[in-house]
C-alpha cells in the first residue's frame, strides 16, 4: 500500500489560551483535490500554515508521502515539495512576472537554474494565461493576474502537494470561471491539492472530497454533497437555530 | 557578600536607564541609541547644579526630570515623528530610527566634548560610610539606589494603576488595536518617549553622585541598557528590573574577581546566553 | 546564466579599465596624494564589502571595526613567524568565523538583535584581546615591521576592492543573489519558495566579514605599532555606514560615490577641527536619514526615472 500523499494526525495548535486547531486528522490520496471549508475563524488557514510550516504544531504529526514534515522549517517543507499561495496575494513587487515565477522554480522542489528555470517560468506563465506579459512589473497587474502569477510561482516548484488559500476569493464572476477551469485543469493533470475556499460553487464542481472545520475541530469529512447536507455542518455555518 | 550588595546597588541606576529605553523602544517604537547621551547630559547638569549652585542632586532631580521630559518630547516631535509617518513598516522605522538616533548620539556627544572636554568629572556628595551587614558602602550609592527604587516603583504604579499608563501598555502590545479603542497612539508614543528620556536622565543624575563620568561614555551605557532591555523582554518592566540586577551583579563579579577591564565582555556573555536560550526575554513566553 | 550579456561585458570592461587607471597613481605621487588615496581605497574596500551584506538585507552592521581589528591583529601576532600572505589568509578565515558566529546567534532571531549585537562587538573583542594580552603577553601593543611600502599597500587595497566588486558581481548572478533579491522583497514568500533565509544572510555576512578582515591585514604594516584601542576603533564602523549610505547601496558602485568626497572631507576636518569630528559625523547621519535616504545614487536614479517618465509623456503628447 502506498502511503497517503498527505497525512495529518491529531494536529493541534495552541495560541496562548486559544486552541486554533484541535486534534485534527485527515488523509489525502495522491491526485486528490480536497476542499478544506468551514466558517470564518474555524482554523482553516491555521491548518494550512501548519502544513506549510509557517507555524509549528503544538502536538500531532503531519507526513508528506510517509515522511514527517511537521516541525520542519518552511523552506525545508517547500523543498520537500509543498507549495502554497497566500490568502492575501503576495507577489514580489521588485521583480517582473518572470522573476516571480522563477523564484518558485529555483529554490523549491524542482531546483532549476539559469535557462532551464527561465523556460519553465515562461511556460507556466503562458499556462496561466499571461504569455506576452513576462516582463511586466507585477505591481502594474490586476488582482487576478497577480493571483495567476502566484499560482504559476507555486507550480514552478513542481510541487507534490499544492496548498491554495482562498485563491478564488475576491474574483468577479467571469474571473471566477477562468479560475475554476484553471484549477480543474490542474486536477485533471493529477496534482494533489488542498484548497481552503469559501466559494461553495467551486467546492462543489472541483473537489473530490471535503473536510469541514469549526472552532478548530474537524466536524465532518467525506464526499462534497453529503458533507454539505450534514446537519452539524449546516449548524456550524448558520449557527444553532433553537427555533427550528 | 560585599560583591552582591555592590552589584545590587549598581543595578538600581541601571534599571532606571533601561526602563527609559524600554519605554522608548517598546511603546514609541524608537530604538534610541542616543539614550546614553541623555544620561551623560544629566550627569553634567547635576554636576553643574551641585558645584555651581550647591543644589543637592536629589533636589536637582526635580529640575532635571521635567527638563529631560520636555527636551525628549521636542526631539520626538521634531526629529522622530516624521520618520514614524514616513515608515511603511516596522522594519523601515527601526532602520531609520537607528540611523537618526546615531546622528543625535554623535551630535550630542560632539557638543558635550566641545563644552566640557574629554576629561573625567566627578564631585563629592554624601561620601560617608554606610554599613550594611557588617560591610561598609558609600552612602551616595545607597541613596542613589533608594531613589532609583522609588522612581521605578512610581513608574510601575503609573503603568499598572492609571488610565494613561494602561494606554501606554496597550500601545506597546499593539498600536493598531490601541487605535481602535480610542487611544491617541501618536500622543501616547510621544509621552512614552519623553518619559523614557526623563527616567534615563534621573538615572544619569543619580549615577553622577558616585561615578566618574566623561562626555564620551554614553555609548557604553546605551549598550548596557539595550542588553538589559532585551534580557528583560522589550516593554517589560519587571523583566527590565530583574535583568538590571543580573547585569549589575555579573559586572561587579567579573570586575572584582577577574578583571575590571572586562565589564562589557561580561555584559556580552550575558547577551550571548540570552540570545541562545531565551531570545524572547526572561519572562517572555515562548513564541507560539 | 552562464555567458555574460552585453551589459555585463561592458561593466566588466569598464571595471578593468578603472582598476588599470587607478593602479598608475603611485607612479605620479608618493606623498600626500598617495596617502589620501590609500585612505580612499581602504574605505572603498570596506564600504563595498559592508554593502555586500547590508545593501540587500537592509541590516545595519556595526561590526566593521571588529573584523578590521581582527585582521590587523592576525598580522601583528604572526608577522615574526609566518609569511605575510598566510597571515592575510588567516585574517580572512578569522573574519569569516567571527561573522559566522555572530550571524548564527542573531540572524535567526531578528534584525534588531543583529544591529545591537554588532553595536558593541568591536568593544567586546577589544576588551577580550586586551585582557588576553595583559594575561599572556608582556606588552599591550604589537610591532609590525615589514618592508611593505605605501605603494604596495595601495595596490593591495586596489586589488582587494576589485575582488570585492568581482565577488558582488558574481553573487548577483548566482542563486544566492537571486535568493537575496527575493528576501529583500518579501521574506515570508522567500521562506515558502524554499529559501533558507537565515543561511543566505549568514553566508553573505561571512563573505563581507572576511573581506573587511583582509583590509585590516593589508593596513597592519602601515601602522607599524598596533594596540587594541586603535585597531578596534569603533569610529571605523560608523564611518563605513555613513559613506556607504551616503553613496547608496542599491548599486554595487554606489558606496564609492560616498567614499571619495567623505574621506577627503573627514581628512580635512580631522586635521583642522579635530574637536568637531563627532559633530560632523552626527550631522552626516541626520542628513542621510532626512534628506537622502537612498543615497546619492538613489537620487540620481530617481531623477533619471523622472526624466524618463517626462520623456514618455512628452512623446505621447507629440504622437
Amino acid at each position: 500500500m502506498t502511503p497517503a500523499a498527505l497525512s495529518v494526525r491529531s494536529a493541534r495548535k495552541r495560541f496562548g489560551g486559544l486552541v486554533a486547531v484541535n486534534d485534527v486528522s485527515f488523509d489525502l490520496r495522491p491526485g486528490e483535490l480536497l476542499g478544506l471549508i468551514g466558517p470564518n475563524g474555524s482554523g482553516k488557514t491555521t491548518m494550512l500554515n501548519l502544513i506549510s510550516g509557517a507555524l509549528k504544531p503544538t502536538a500531532g504529526e503531519i507526513t508528506l508521502a510517509g515522511e514527517r514534515i511537521s516541525g520542519l522549517a518552511p523552506h525545508r517543507i517547500a523543498q520537500r515539495g509543498v507549495a502554497r499561495t497566500f490568502q492575501l496575494v503576495r507577489v514580489l513587487p521588485g521583480l517582473d512576472a518572470l522573476g516571480n515565477v522563477m523564484a518558485g522554480a529555483v529554490f523549491g522542489h524542482s531546483r532549476a537554474w539559469g535557462g532551464e528555470a527561465r523556460d519553465m517560468a515562461a511556460a507556466l506563465l503562458s499556462r496561466v494565461g499571461l504569455s506576452g506579459r513576462e516582463h511586466m512589473p507585477v505591481t502594474a497587474m490586476t488582482y487576478i493576474d497577480q493571483k495567476r502569477v502566484e499560482l504559476a510561482r507555486a507550480l514552478a516548484s513542481d510541487p507534490r502537494l499544492l496548498l491554495l488559500d482562498e485563491w478564488l476569493a475576491g474574483l468577479n464572476p467571469s474571473e471566477l470561471r477562468i479560475g475554476i477551469s484553471l484549477i480543474d485543469e490542474l486536477r485533471r493533470e493529477g496534482r494533489t491539492i488542498v484548497m481552503v475556499e469559501h466559494v461553495m460553487d467551486a467546492i462543489r464542481s472541483l473537489c473530490d472530497r471535503c473536510v469541514v472545520m469549526s472552532s478548530g475541530r474537524l466536524i465532518a469529512e467525506g464526499g462534497v454533497d453529503e458533507t454539505l447536507r450534514d446537519p452539524e455542518v449546516i449548524r456550524a455555518y448558520l449557527g444553532d437555530d433553537d427555533d427550528a | 557578600m560585599n560583591i552582591l550588595v555592590t552589584g545590587i546597588l549598581l543595578s538600581g541606576t541601571y534599571a532606571l536607564i533601561a526602563l527609559g529605553l524600554t519605554l522608548q523602544y517598546g511603546v514609541a517604537r524608537i530604538m534610541n541609541l542616543g539614550n546614553g547621551e541623555t544620561l551623560v547630559a544629566a550627569c553634567f547638569v547635576a554636576f553643574w547644579l551641585y558645584t555651581g549652585l550647591a543644589i543637592n542632586p536629589l533636589v536637582g532631580l526635580l529640575l532635571i526630570a521635567p527638563a529631560a521630559f520636555l527636551i525628549n518630547w521636542a526631539i520626538y516631535a521634531v526629529a522622530l515623528r516624521p520618520l514614524v509617518k514616513r515608515a511603511k513598516n516596522r522594519g523601515q522605522l527601526e532602520a531609520d530610527s537607528i540611523l537618526a538616533t546615531f546622528g543625535l548620539l554623535f551630535l550630542l556627544q560632539g557638543l558635550m566634548i566641545i563644552g566640557f572636554g574629554g576629561d573625567y568629572h566627578s564631585y563629592t556628595f554624601l561620601a560617608q560610610r554606610f554599613d550594611i551587614l557588617g560591610n561598609s558602602y558609600g552612602l551616595n550609592r545607597v541613596v542613589a539606589f533608594a531613589a532609583a527604587a522609588a522612581i521605578a516603583a512610581g513608574l510601575w504604579f503609573f503603568l499598572y494603576r492609571t488610565r494613561q499608563g494602561t494606554a501606554m501598555r496597550a500601545v506597546a502590545v499593539d498600536p493598531g488595536s490601541a487605535n481602535l479603542v480610542a487611544i491617541d497612539v501618536a500622543r501616547t508614543a510621544a509621552v512614552a518617549f519623553a518619559l523614557g528620556g526623563a527616567l534615563t536622565a534621573c538615572g544619569g543624575a543619580l549615577i553622577s553622585t558616585f561615578y566618574t563620568f566623561n562626555a564620551s561614555m554614553g555609548v557604553v551605557f546605551t549598550m548596557k541598557a539595550l542588553i538589559i532591555v532585551i534580557m528583560g523582554g522589550v516593554g517589560d518592566v519587571r523583566g527590565a528590573v530583574l535583568a538590571a540586577v543580573i547585569l549589575g551583579l555579573s559586572e561587579t563579579l567579573v570586575a572584582s574577581l577577574v578583571d575590571p577591564g572586562l565589564t562589557l565582555a561580561a555584559t556580552y556573555m550575558l547577551f550571548i546566553l540570552v540570545l541562545l536560550f531565551r531570545p524572547q526575554g526572561i519572562f517572555g513566553r515562548a513564541p507560539t | 546564466m552562464t555567458g555574460f550579456n552585453l551589459e555585463e561585458t561592458r561593466n566588466l570592461a569598464l571595471g578593468t579599465l578603472a582598476v588599470g587607471v587607478a593602479a598608475l597613481l603611485p607612479v605620479f605621487d608618493q606623498g600626500f596624494y598617495l596617502a589620501i588615496c590609500v585612505n580612499i581605497m581602504l574605505y572603498a574596500a570596506l564600504c563595498t564589502a559592508w554593502s555586500l551584506f547590508s545593501g540587500p538585507t537592509h541590516l545595519v552592521s556595526l561590526a566593521t571595526a571588529a573584523f578590521y581589528g581582527l585582521g590587523t591583529y592576525s598580522v601583528g601576532l604572526g608577522i615574526d613567524t609566518l609569511p605575510y600572505p598566510v597571515l592575510v589568509a588567516i585574517a580572512a578565515a578569522s573574519g569569516a568565523v567571527l561573522a559566522g558566529l555572530v550571524g548564527a546567534m542573531t540572524l535567526r532571531i531578528s534584525g534588531v538583535y543583529f544591529v545591537i549585537f554588532t553595536f558593541g562587538l568591536a568593544e567586546f573583542v577589544r576588551q577580550v584581546v586586551t585582557w588576553l594580552q595583559t594575561k599572556f603577553a608582556t606588552a599591550i601593543g604589537l610591532y609590525v615591521f615589514t618592508d611593505i611600502t605605501e605603494s604596495q599597500i595601495y595596490w593591495m587595497l586596489l586589488a582587494l576592492t576589485a575582488a570585492v566588486f568581482l565577488t558582488g558581481f558574481l553573487i548577483a548572478r548566482s542563486t544566492l543573489g537571486f535568493a537575496l533579491q527575493i528576501i529583500g522583497n518579501d521574506e515570508t514568500v522567500a521562506r515558502h519558495v524554499g529559501i533558507d533565509t537565515a543561511r543566505a544572510k549568514i553566508v553573505l555576512f561571512m563573505i563581507s566579514g572576511a573581506f573587511i578582515a583582509i583590509a585590516g591585514a593589508i593596513m597592519a604594516p602601515r601602522y607599524s605599532y598596533i594596540e587594541p584601542p586603535s585597531a578596534f576603533n569603533p569610529m571605523i564602523s560608523f564611518l563605513v555606514v555613513i559613506m556607504a549610505l551616503l553613496g547608496g547601496t542599491r548599486r554595487l558602485w554606489g558606496p564609492l560615490v560616498g567614499v571619495i568626497p567623505f574621506t577627503i572631507m573627514m581628512d580635512f576636518v580631522s586635521s583642522r577641527f579635530p574637536n568637531h569630528t563627532m559633530i560632523v559625523v552626527g550631522l552626516a547621519f541626520l542628513v542621510i536619514v532626512y534628506l537622502i535616504p537612498n543615497g546619492v545614487t538613489g537620487l540620481i536614479e530617481n531623477a533619471r526615472a523622472r526624466m524618463k517618465g517626462a520623456d514618455t509623456v512628452a512623446r505621447e503628447k507629440t504622437a
